[in-house]
């Protein structure tokens, strides 16, 4: 085991799916010579050439369009978004080109492509550099998304992402990337043996009373929740797979706790905490002891970054929400 | 804006009278079978068109969207592909998809609702129609990146038209094919509309010109002539293939009919225009052409409109004979991969469907 931050993680999870597939090729702005602006690629040019680490042009259609392109050439393109806020004009290729693709082609064209973006708020940012717009993609029929709680799981799961014969869109909890964690990089990503399956959620703390469910930057947010909760026991499940969602390891925990709390940066209305819900209460009415309450962001544009900490759910938040699931 | 070929910018070979024109720049060299293929090409792709317009109007088909009058154009540009190379066409490109060797009830399927694609792209090299609106351009410049990547001597040809070089994608792909030099020929049909809007509305300057900003260079043709239009796109894939980079080729010609069966044009253009266009008809012309030099005699093209008739005839029994689709197929490849949610809800549409006695709702 080797102690190290998601952003080395990350790093050295690309490189390995590098090494082990000379189709795998990235694709970004700013990710060749300056290893992006948070670094994630640092090297990796330098070490396998600038014609498998491409600095894109400013144009993140372009980017999503081309590795559309690149994929029916059969390449499997990593591509990163530089921040959520800049995905937008990349939607519709995502939308409607990406997700559709293998459906439209009746199986005959594969998009192996994983679209990177760093999400989330939290580090006092100007606008546009916090969101959190998984739910778009999350929705959207063809895709799948997933985002690593820590370390060891961005490690494990963008080689997965890359192996993936489906569109991923991974996203990267930015103000996680400098927490450090211990992270066994001889563990081979593909041997389901002894990685967990990327689709499945994890019980990343077993408790009784209250499910908490959370993903990306709150992982680590509940979890120190978790331990500042003396009297009721949580048990804190990341999702890590925002499409699939595995309902199964919810409604196991749910039908032992009767309790469920869901957090997320994102704002609430028709968002991932309002499917949950709906699909955990089809599936554990008669076990629910409480409605299934939601911890978020606000419904309004991610506010200016002096308010950011009163718009983020915190250990305070998380913690009152378990306090009203106990009330009832 | 003035008309390009009244100006006499655009590149010609063929004169609209069928009579040969000599250019400085370009010149093409085809041996007769070789003309008279194109020649039956052209009519049979028009062939095409006019029985699925005319299936259309008696509900077979959901909606078409007509080629005619821009026969030379794709035929003659898709033409000079060769079977490693990749066409990225719009919906509207059935003279490219026919020269691709994609069969005529394999385009249909898509209008008439049976599926969403119709062939193997990959296996084709031809990508299926994309509706949106220059999506494809930029798929086109990302093909001739893998191209590049794999050292090969392969080529693209991304189809759009006037209307499309409104959209971000097709001038990001401008960016990207110029900026990666990758090999791709991007094929502009000026068609003169953009469903009701001319093209006055695109820019102010004509869209071949457009190649210089991009630093790549732009090429007016006569795009109802079908020997310039090979003469040009021949230079162009040839100069992507020896690392020349992309060439922006405007072929001008126009839209004979709507926009689409759901469209009416009477209420935008005047029926002038119309008449100005039908004198220079791609297929007029060369047929005029053939003709002139015996390459072609009566026999021969009373031999294609024969071969039109029985296409017609088979497109029609076909499109009407094709097989309904499976409800439950509409879960068949959204995902590579196995997806839990989907098999869930396929059985579920299964079970609730077998729940009618009647095998499905009155």
């Amino acid at each position: 085991m080797t102690a190290m931050t998601m952003a080395k993680a990350l790093n050295t999870g690309l490189r390995r799916a590098m090494e082990q597939d000379s189709k795998v090729i990235l694709f970004g702005e700013d990710i060749g010579r300056l290893g992006g602006v948070f670094r994630i690629t640092d090297g990796l040019q330098k070490d396998f050439g600038e014609h498998r680490v491409m600095d894109a042009p400013l144009a993140e259609s372009g980017i999503v369009g081309a590795a559309v392109g690149l994929a029916m050439r059969g390449y499997r393109p990593v591509v990163e978004i530089q921040f959520d806020g800049f995905v937008y004009p990349a939607f519709d290729q995502i939308v409607s080109q990406v997700a559709k693709m293998h459906r439209r082609t009746e199986g005959t064209v594969r998009m192996p492509i994983v679209i990177r973006i760093p999400y989330g708020g939290g580090i006092g940012a100007v606008e546009h550099h916090s969101e959190s717009p998984e739910a778009y993609f999350a929705h959207t029929a063809g895709l799948r998304v997933l985002t690593p709680g820590d370390p060891q799981a961005a490690f494990v799961t963008i080689q997965q992402a890359i192996a993936c014969d489906d569109p991923v869109v991974y996203f990267e909890p930015k103000r996680r990337y400098w927490d450090k964690g211990e992270v066994d990089e001889g563990l081979d990503a593909q041997d389901l043996q002894r990685v967990p399956d990327p689709w499945r959620a994890r019980v990343v703390q077993a408790g009784d009373d209250v499910t908490v469910a959370c993903y990306g930057p709150m992982v680590r947010t509940c979890l120190e929740a978790a331990r500042a909760s003396s009297d009721v026991s949580l048990e804190v499940i990341d999702l890590q797979s925002l499409s699939p969602l595995d309902i199964e390891t919810l409604v196991a925990s749910v039908e032992r706790t009767g309790r469920l709390v869901v957090v997320h940066e994102a704002s609430a209305n028709i968002g991932l905490g309002a499917e949950i819900a709906a699909r955990v209460t089809e599936r554990c009415f008669y076990s629910l002891e409480a409605p299934v309450l939601r911890v978020t962001g606000f419904d309004i544009p991610y506010p200016a970054s002096r308010l950011e900490e009163h718009f983020l759910p915190d250990l305070d938040r998380v913690l009152d929400a378990v306090d009203r699931a106990m009330a009832y | 804006m003035s008309d390009a070929i009244r100006a006499g910018a655009a590149i010609q070979l063929l004169s609209p009278e069928g009579e040969r024109v000599f250019d400085t720049r370009y010149d093409i060299t085809l041996g007769d079978a070789e003309l008279r293929d194109l020649y039956r090409d052209m009519v049979l792709v028009r062939r095409i068109d006019t029985e699925a317009t005319a299936l259309q109007r008696q509900g077979e088909l959901g909606l078409w969207a007509s080629s005619l009058g821009q026969e030379a154009a794709q035929v003659g540009s898709a033409r000079c592909l060769r079977s490693g190379d990749f066409a990225f066409p719009t919906y509207r490109d059935h003279g490219v998809t026919w020269s691709r060797g994609i069969k005529p009830l394999e385009i249909l399927a898509m209008f008439r609702g049976v599926t969403n694609g119709g062939w193997d792209p990959i296996e084709r090299g031809c990508a299926i129609y994309t509706i949106v609106i220059g999506n494809q351009a930029l798929h086109a410049a990302g093909y001739a990146m893998g191209i590049q990547l794999d050292g090969s001597d392969d080529a693209v040809i991304a189809y759009f038209g006037d209307g499309a070089t409104d959209e971000g994608d097709v001038n990001e792909a401008f960016v990207f094919g110029s900026v990666f030099n990758a090999p791709v020929v991007f094929f502009c049909q000026n068609n003169q509309w953009a469903i009701s809007q001319p093209r006055e509305h695109r820019s102010r300057a004509p869209i071949h010109a457009r190649a210089a900003g991009f630093g790549f260079p732009g090429v007016l043709v006569d795009g109802n002539d079908i020997l310039a239009v090979m003469a040009v796109t021949r230079e162009a894939l040839e100069r992507a293939r020896a690392g020349g980079g992309p060439t922006l080729i405007e072929a001008y010609t126009y839209r004979m009919a709507a926009h689409t069966t759901s469209d009416d044009p009477t209420r935008y253009r005047g029926a002038e225009e119309l008449e100005i266009w039908r004198l220079r008809d791609p297929i007029e012309r060369l047929k005029v052409f053939l003709a002139r030099h015996g390459i072609a005699d009566r026999h021969y093209f009373d031999q294609v409109d024969h071969e039109a008739d029985e296409l017609a005839v088979h497109v029609r029994d076909g499109v009407r004979s094709m097989v309904e689709p499976e409800a439950t197929s509409m879960f068949d490849h959204v995902y590579a991969e196995p997806h839990a949610l989907l098999e869930e809800q396929r059985r579920q549409l299964r079970e609730y469907e077998a729940s009618f006695v009647s095998g499905g709702p009155a």
